[in-house]
């Protein structure tokens, strides 16, 4: 009698129409869960667009960046091997002699730690020589004068005219230097650049013994040379005497790479903003599902089957993943353009910002895949809510599968750990990015569960009604105290983080209130110089804390292999800046402060003919795979010496002193060609400025390093990095308020209702609002304080394990954040009850209701 | 003349607890093609448990149901939906209409289910017959009670189904908007052929059907003519 179907004939068009029929409907509440995702998609896109764009960038102006097509480099002085090669090459098109030292002003009073660099040649070859006058980088090899960094001429208020005093020779200032190819802002700042012609450098008698002295070979290749090939076949021969050889396309490529890893931190910033805003999703999601349960039931009832029903709202969750990508893509687009502002002198190039169709595909199915993703656990529910529900109100919904349930949750954890492995690009940082996201959510999770089990089972029955009434809110059922934790605990544990390890960082180099710590390193003082040095500081009523020697010598050997073996050997072991790695050597009969013993014994007994016993640091061990009883040879200047290693010291490197990787005993080295490390104590800027003044004058050749200065460069650029980490930090925040906001609009119904229902009863308006208050008080205060402590937690542990070092621990986030985000969560919340206060009871129930 | 629902010895229980409580015991009855049929007893008699299981909503512990010629037992829920799209239509005492939806949207579903293509055509001549044509861009929110069931009577009609489940289908409204919405309730089985089910503790409204089964604790205690 019946003509029985077997499926629906509905066609796939009709279930985007009920997703968009009923998304139109509910556009306010997915107006929110789309805000979550339109901030985690901008912050992500801004980060991987603008990274994209600096590569390109970089890569463009590669031979701007260095001004060069390939160079060649050491500390040492070309030999006769290297002449020849230079010969070989067509002779070098520019070369340069560049070192640190300490300058005066004729016309002012102090001294600058500067970056001297005598070149010839018409180097830069690319990119531009900038300074103000613009023909000054012409003019100053002619006039026989010096470009001075631009900072330095601002700081010191010098002007062009004005004279350098540069070891034992006085140049006029040409011009300020205001960029050139090679230099990178961050040495910039510790060690500013002055050019001068190369022919000057002999007159300045400041390449001396231990000077730290780099000598530069520039070339101008033909358009056809194959780079890649010539560094290829030329790096054996030059390593050997120890050059390198540098081309324009990997000086990029490092460049880049540099880069890279400060992007992949800030995009694992970002990516927890988006990964925030998928709780918020979920959550939303959930109550959402949970509304629209009595409407699947009844679409049931009219004969949809359930995978209809589960592709409505999954295709209106994809619709909001849609447009939340599209709109957080473009706002991330236009976002990056502020980077550079914030970055300024820190990038190597100016970023031209265009389009990468990449990042736009990217962050539009990013939108629409963690939308989906973050939804389906909740979306699961349409599939066993049974029609039933359309004729009574079940209590006990179908119970979901929990096979499906569990792939779910896998396919969140697998895609997190995939999306961090493409943003890092190894395994054991992807995993402990995962685990560490598990860890800060299943511990704020724990918080809340324990917090609300703690209410019940301790539940004040003697309080006041109004406090008892706040505290019921925060554990009745479909209560929003989790969510609410989760959201305002994450953004709180970002931004505190950044506070604190900025204190971890700072406490590392922090010099201040610690006694007997040097403040001032005096370099490349001669045995000669070093009773006078010692004097001039006493004399200041300063301290000289350490007076150390230093000989320069390289490997020759270890055990029955040579360097040379070594650098042929393909499988060898050790790592390779060792071979090439001028060793700048001390000798003394007691560990030093920052040294323990960890393995041998500490022997200062050498006896003529036999191997001297010398002490390792432990990172030799590492990455010379060196150990007790090795014997290694050094070349100490053209002498080589037979050592063996007797002991292995921990050196606490971060400790403001010298340190340093290989001891000799005392009766070795006294005659071998040696110059001093000085180290002192200043009380204040005046005295350190007026002491190096006095050393500068006295002592040209001698490069002095002031610790405060070096820190406040530090700090400087800590202070611009932290205003990028700081703006990424913002989005995590930005879309914590969303999820609260979205958490708390989905409560407001549920909220509203029983308010004026106690309105109705005979509650106070300023009752209500107490009881509001006082609920989003707690939630505040518990997030945003679980929040800071976390990261307190993890700053301690990052303090102790790598840093090892104590760090007090900053107020801004106690002082500032706890209140202010607390302030916040009960604004959101207060705002909430408005409505509920202004409106006669029965028409919030109507308006409500509707 | 065919049957339409056909039951035999249908028995249901819940589980309270660690306790089974039976809601129907050995029911056993059967609809002809267009009879209007009443179910009706007090609370807690398992009327309503009784049409979600005449209707497939949900599944009994005992005995069988054919509805439409189909063994509900034999199919899944998916074939289930289907069966009662091609040919059941529904009125519910609180209406359940899709907030979400319009008038006219509402109306139309079981007919977009179906693939027809001038599903709103068909909707607003439904409409149009219940009175609404006007408002037929109206939220539910925006229509009264008695609206609102109008609306709900015009979608069950909407599939033209060959039976109809009513849910106490004057529950929720005055008695003038109730009797308005019966009258059209059986205006339309009369102008169909629709074989229509009513579920209801309304005694008076039951007199109005061909024939009324009475439900106490689970069981029939009795199967009686009605005046219609």
């Amino acid at each position: 009698m019946i003509a029985k179907k077997t499926k629906s004939k509905a066609r796939f068009s009709w279930l985007f129409n009920m997703a968009w029929r009923d998304g139109k409907a509910s556009g306010k509440k997915l107006g929110l869960f789309m805000a979550s995702i339109v901030l985690g998609i901008a912050a992500v896109v801004s980060i991987q667009s603008f990274g994209v764009n600096l590569k390109e960038n970089i890569a463009l102006q590669s031979k701007s960046l260095m001004g060069t097509d390939f160079k060649l480099d050491s500390d040492d002085a070309p030999n006769e091997r290297i002449l020849t090669v230079l010969d070989s090459l067509g002779g070098a098109d520019g070369r340069e002699i560049s070192f640190p030292s300490m300058v005066s002003f004729k016309e002012k009073e102090g001294t600058k730690l500067v970056q001297v660099r005598g070149i010839e040649g018409d180097f830069p070859f690319y990119g531009t020589l900038e300074t103000n006058p613009p023909d000054a980088a012409s003019r100053y090899v002619e006039e026989g004068g010096a470009l001075l960094d631009a900072t330095v001429m601002l700081q010191l208020n010098l002007k062009p005219g004005d004279s350098i005093n540069i070891g034992k020779i006085t140049l006029p200032i040409t011009g300020a230097l205001v960029s050139i190819p090679g230099s990178t802002a961050i040495f910039s700042a510790v060690a500013p650049p002055v050019v001068l012609s190369y022919d000057f450098i002999d007159e300045t008698e400041l390449v001396q013994m231990g000077s730290r002295v780099k000598y530069d070979f520039y070339f101008v290749a033909d358009e056809t040379l194959d780079l890649r090939k010539l560094r290829t076949d030329l790096r054996p021969i030059l390593q050997q005497e120890n050059y390198g050889i540098d081309t324009h396309v990997s000086s990029s490529e490092r460049l880049g790479r540099r880069f890279d890893n400060f992007g992949k931190f800030l995009n694992l910033v970002a990516f927890i903003a988006l990964l925030l805003g998928c709780v918020g999703i979920a959550s939303a999601i959930h109550i959402y599902i949970k509304e629209k349960l009595k409407a699947v039931a009844i679409l049931k009832c009219l004969g949809a089957t359930k995978r209809q029903t589960f592709f409505i709202y999954l295709l209106q969750i994809a619709g909001i993943g849609l447009l939340g990508g599209i709109i957080g893509t473009g706002l991330g687009l236009l976002l990056q353009q502020l980077f550079p502002l914030f970055l300024g002198d820190l990038l190597p190039v100016d970023v031209e910002i265009t389009f990468s169709t990449q990042v736009i595909f990217m962050g539009i199915l990013l939108g629409v895949f963690m939308s989906v993703l973050f939804a389906l656990y909740p979306l699961m529910n349409t599939l066993y809510v049974s029609p039933l529900q359309a004729l009574r109100v079940q209590e006990g919904i179908s119970e979901k599968s929990r096979i499906a349930g569990t792939l779910v949750l896998l396919g969140i954890f697998g895609f997190i750990f995939l999306f961090s492995y493409w943003l890092l690009g190894e395994v054991r940082y992807s995993l402990a990015f995962v685990a560490g996201i598990l860890v800060t959510f299943a511990i704020l999770a724990g918080i809340a569960h324990l917090f609300m089990r703690a209410i019940k089972r301790f539940f004040p029955t003697h309080w006041g009604f109004i406090a008892r009434q706040s505290l019921l809110n925060l554990f009745r059922p479909q209560n929003q105290t989790l969510i609410l934790i989760l959201a305002i605990g994450v953004g709180t544990f970002l931004i505190s983080t950044l506070y604190f390890t900025k204190d971890v960082l700072l406490a590392q180099a922090s010099i201040e209130n610690q006694a007997n710590t040097p403040n001032m390193i005096l370099l490349d003082v001669q045995s000669d110089q070093q009773k006078a040095v010692e004097a001039l500081i006493s004399d200041s009523d300063l301290k000289v804390i350490e007076n150390m020697p230093i000989v320069t010598m390289r490997l020759h050997a270890i055990n029955d292999k040579t360097i040379n073996e070594m650098r042929k050997d393909s499988v060898q072991t050790i790592d390779r800046w060792m071979l090439n790695h001028e060793f700048r050597v001390s000798y003394r009969n007691a560990l030093s402060v920052s040294e323990t013993l960890v393995k041998g014994e500490w022997d200062t007994a050498y006896n003529e003919g036999q191997a001297i016993p010398i002490s390792i640091s432990d990172n030799m061990v590492r990455d010379a795979g060196l150990d007790v009883g090795d014997d290694v040879y050094f070349n100490v200047q053209g002498v080589i010496m037979h050592t063996r290693v007797t002991s292995v010291r921990e050196v606490d490197w971060s400790q403001m002193q010298m340190n340093f990787m290989v001891v000799f005993p005392e009766g070795v080295l006294e005659n071998a060609p040696q110059f001093r490390v000085i180290t002192a104590q200043t009380t204040d800027a005046a005295a350190s400025a007026q002491i190096q003044q006095a050393i500068v004058k006295a002592f040209p050749n001698i490069t002095i390093i002031d610790i405060r200065q070096v820190l406040a460069v530090v700090e400087g650029l800590l202070e611009k990095i932290s205003w990028l980490i700081n703006f990424m930090a913002f989005f995590s925040i930005f879309t914590g308020i969303i999820v609260l906001l979205g958490a708390v609009r989905t409560s407001k119904y549920q909220r509203i209702r029983e308010s004026v229902l106690l309105r109705t009863l005979g509650a106070q308006s300023r009752q209500i609002l107490k009881i509001t208050a006082l609920e989003y008080l707690y939630l505040g205060v518990l997030g945003s304080l679980s929040g800071i402590l976390l990261s307190l937690a993890g700053s301690q542990l990052l303090a102790w394990l790598v840093f090892e070092t104590p760090f007090v621990p900053s107020w801004v986030p106690f002082l500032l954040l706890l209140p202010g985000i607390t302030l916040l969560v009960l604004g959101i919340g207060l705002s909430n009850s408005v409505s509920v206060i202004k409106s006669p009871p029965l028409e919030v129930l109507r308006k409500e209701g509707s | 003349m065919t049957k339409i629902l056909n039951i035999e010895q249908l028995g249901k229980t819940y589980k309270s607890g660690t306790k089974e409580i039976s809601v129907l015991e050995d029911i056993s009855f059967s609809i002809e093609e267009g009879e209007t049929f009443s179910i009706v007893g007090p609370s807690g008699s398992g009327k309503t448990t009784l049409l979600g299981l005449c209707a497939g909503l949900d599944q009994p512990n005992s005995g069988t149901v054919n509805l439409c010629g189909s063994e509900l037992s034999t199919m899944n829920e998916d074939s289930r939906a289907l069966l009662r799209n091609q040919n059941v239509g529904f009125v519910f005492q609180d209406f359940q209409l899709l907030p979400t939806l319009t008038a006219l949207e509402n109306v139309v579903v079981p007919l977009e289910l179906q693939g027809v293509k001038k599903a709103a055509e068909t909707g607003m001549e439904l409409l149009d017959k219940v009175g609404l044509a006007d408002r037929f861009h109206h939220y539910p929110s925006q229509l009264s009670g008695g609206e609102q069931q109008r609306v709900a009577v015009a979608r069950a009609f909407s599939n033209n189904p060959l039976i109809l489940f009513a849910d106490e289908p004057t529950g929720n409204l005055d008695a003038t908007t109730g009797e308005k919405i019966v009258e059209l309730l059986f205006n339309l089985n009369k102008e169909r052929g629709t074989t229509l089910v009513i579920v209801t503790h309304d005694l008076e409204l039951a007199q109005k059907t061909q024939t009324i089964l009475k439900l106490k604790g689970g069981k029939i205690v009795a199967k009686e003519k009605g005046i219609a």
